[in-house]
């Protein structure tokens, strides 16, 4: 990044305007990317320590993932994260994908904007505020119902999904040639063929990656799962959560470490997934 | 024939000589069409258009952008349905019918190709929607390839070829289903002039060898001249005047039509007296000349008195300034272009008259800027204006 200020004028006269050149803006850049990154690094570091400590290394070993590997509530909890990711992701990406279609493949109508709004209200209400909400009406419903099972989860998180799912469909229905469907429909296609034979082709990788940002979400969120959850229900999330409550190993680094690294594999799919459609 | 008050110019000479018109005869007749884009601001797209296509001609809709030539298109192909008026294709009304029931195929602007087809399965996809048998399907987009010269690049992914080949495979794929009527939406904008030029003389072929009714829309007056068998001017909503490319050309309507095709030279004249094809008018100079009337002709009532007559610059020859030249002009610009030269004259008025004219070989200029010189019109080169 140093290197760049380096670079002859000349070869910079393609581009007018150039926000490196303002004082200070790739020092403020690198500062961003410090703070951003820093944090990680003892916790990945650490996760690999041989002892205890969080403080002192003193050697390299696996111990922490093998123990993490061995413990039943771990693998328990991460097998409830996959199941509830995979369940509302879905549920929240079929949602979603109906949902971009009445947007964006329809005469505009009015309150469009409002939908719009209402679609992505989960993005704006604090996830706090949810979550209470969540959590006295499920607990009227468990009282009345006495259910006490998963789909209190699969239902808040689905709920919270679907802007994610929906975002990244939206645009790629929104980048479409129009023109395509409309030739379909010239060469005979009923609306629905229109949709099987070209929209949804084309709409895959955004399905997919409105999916896979949806799983990561549901993945991760912990305070909507600590206050729906019923006992016994711990995700991963939750369940670290509460180790931290007692005393930290690296066991918790080890976790950690691994759900990092799945997060960056999904969001890196993402990427390419969304830069293909462009 | 249905009578409309705008688009009658022009079907009398043919259909005289050709056969008499019957409905079979007609692809689209649209009547009375008009078509309003509701929003915040209506905006009236076509006002009251009547118009007939015949059976295996070339078509043209010509005018300049927002005068409704497209839109006119698209309800031909069902994309929107008129506000009031009917259109019928072979006497059926389609006015309403959705465009996966018309058997009408656009080749569009953009091309439309599916990105995710082959050039084959994109040929092939309307004979697949039809429910056509594989086996019919395969030939005719064997066929097809070999009508656009496009064979080997049969398998390609239509990202993988050029734009000249994109729209060989555009116009491949709405002839495949053998529409009764092709629309065409100014399908060779994108193309490169060479290119362009070469695509013309290719969609003619094509219309002849299919025999299907084609429809083009262009806002390039050069194009519809060059490929239509009659070409449709118009504006604002309306269809100004319809007629072969000759007639357009030579005896235009209206100030708007002689104008939008071709350079044309503007001028009041006095009518003296009119008769059924032919009037004489009195020019500024005080000559009277014969002029030519334009079909539906005009009424005295309109003219007060006072014509419009269009002259083409190459109708008109400069020479030597005269007491019985039928108009005189003190030369201001001389402008080379190569194949011809223009001289630009100033009328006494103060109006410019452009006249042009042929450049021989080793032609020596002669004429100098700021002598008077007179202007020659040639018989029948006058025409009057409706309005």
């Amino acid at each position: 990044m140093a290197d760049a200020s380096m670079v002859s004028p000349a070869k910079k006269t393609g581009r007018a305007f150039s926000i490196r050149k303002q004082t200070g803006f790739t020092t403020m850049a690198i500062v961003c990317f410090f703070l951003l990154y820093a944090p990680l690094l003892p916790l990945v570091f650490y996760s690999f320590n041989a002892g205890t400590s969080l403080a002192f290394f003193e050697g390299f070993s696996f111990r922490w993932y093998v123990a993490a590997w061995n413990n039943d509530l771990v693998i328990d909890a991460t097998i409830r994260s996959v199941y509830l990711a995979a369940a509302a992701s879905s549920i929240a990406t079929v949602l979603a994908t109906m949902a971009a279609l009445g947007t964006t493949r329809t005469k505009p109508y009015k309150g469009l904007t409002a939908i719009y709004v209402m679609i992505n209200q989960p993005l704006m209400v604090p996830e706090i505020v949810t979550a209470v909400a969540l959590l006295i009406l499920f607990a009227s419903i468990k009282a009345a119902t006495n259910y006490h099972g998963m789909a209190y989860l699969i239902i808040a998180h689905t709920a919270f999904c679907i802007p994610f799912a929906y975002l990244p469909i939206r645009a790629r229905l929104e980048g479409m040639d129009l023109s395509l469907e409309t030739a379909a429909a010239d060469l005979y296609a009923t609306p629905w063929l229109t949709f099987r034979r070209v929209t949804f082709p084309l709409l895959w990788p955004g399905i997919l990656a409105g999916m896979m940002l949806a799983f990561v979400i549901s993945l991760d969120d912990v305070v909507i799962t600590e206050l729906v959850k019923s006992s016994g229900q711990d995700t991963l999330p939750t369940y670290m959560l509460g180790q931290l409550r007692r005393a930290i190993t690296p066991e918790v680094n080890a976790i950690s470490s691994v759900l990092l690294a799945v997060s960056v594999i999904m969001v890196t799919i993402f990427f390419f997934l969304n830069r293909k459609s462009s | 024939m249905v009578s409309s008050v705008k688009s009658s110019a022009g079907a009398g000479k043919s259909k005289t000589t050709k056969t008499k018109s019957s409905p079979q005869e007609i692809a689209i007749d649209a009547l009375h069409v008009t078509k309003i884009y509701r929003g915040d601001t209506d905006v009236l797209a076509l006002d009251d258009v009547s118009v007939q296509i015949r059976k295996n001609e070339f078509f043209t809709l010509l005018g300049p952008s927002g005068c409704g030539k497209t839109t006119l298109l698209r309800l031909i192909a069902g994309f929107e349905h008129p506000t009031a008026g009917m259109i019928t294709l072979e006497g059926e009304d389609i006015s309403l019918l959705p465009p996966y029931q018309r058997p009408v195929n656009t080749v569009f602007q953009s091309y439309a190709l599916f990105p995710h087809m082959s050039v084959a399965e994109n040929i092939g996809f309307g004979l697949e929607m039809l429910g056509k048998p594989k086996s019919e399907i395969d030939r005719t987009v064997d066929n097809m390839l070999e009508l656009v010269k496009m064979t080997e690049l049969k398998n390609r992914q239509t990202s993988q070829i050029s734009g000249g080949q994109q729209q060989r495979v555009a116009l491949a794929r709405a002839l495949a289903p053998r529409p009764k009527v092709l629309l065409l939406d100014e399908p060779l904008s994108a193309l490169d002039l060479k290119l362009r030029k070469q695509m013309q003389i290719e969609l003619k072929r094509l219309q002849h060898e299919t025999g299907i009714t084609f429809v083009f829309v262009t806002h390039d007056q050069e194009e519809a001249l060059t490929m239509s068998d009659r070409v449709a001017v118009m504006s604002e909503g309306n269809i100004l005047q319809v007629g072969p490319p000759r007639e357009i050309y030579d005896h235009p309507a209206e100030r708007f039509v002689a104008n939008f095709i071709g350079d044309t030279n503007f001028i009041t004249a006095g009518l003296v007296s009119i008769g059924k094809s032919s009037a004489k008018v009195k020019l500024p100079s005080g000559k009277t000349v014969a002029a030519a009337l334009p079909q539906g002709g005009i009424s005295k009532s309109d003219a007060k008195g006072k014509v419009t007559v269009v002259i083409r610059p190459e109708h008109a020859r400069i020479g030597k300034a005269a007491s019985n030249s039928t108009l005189s002009g003190t030369l201001q610009n001389i402008v080379y272009i190569g194949t011809d030269t223009h001289y630009h004259l100033e009328l006494p008025k103060g109006d410019i008259f452009i006249i042009r004219s042929q450049n021989q070989r080793d032609f020596e200029e002669s004429h100098r800027v700021g002598k008077k010189y007179g202007i020659e019109i040639g018989p029948g080169a006058v025409q009057v204006l409706r309005d």
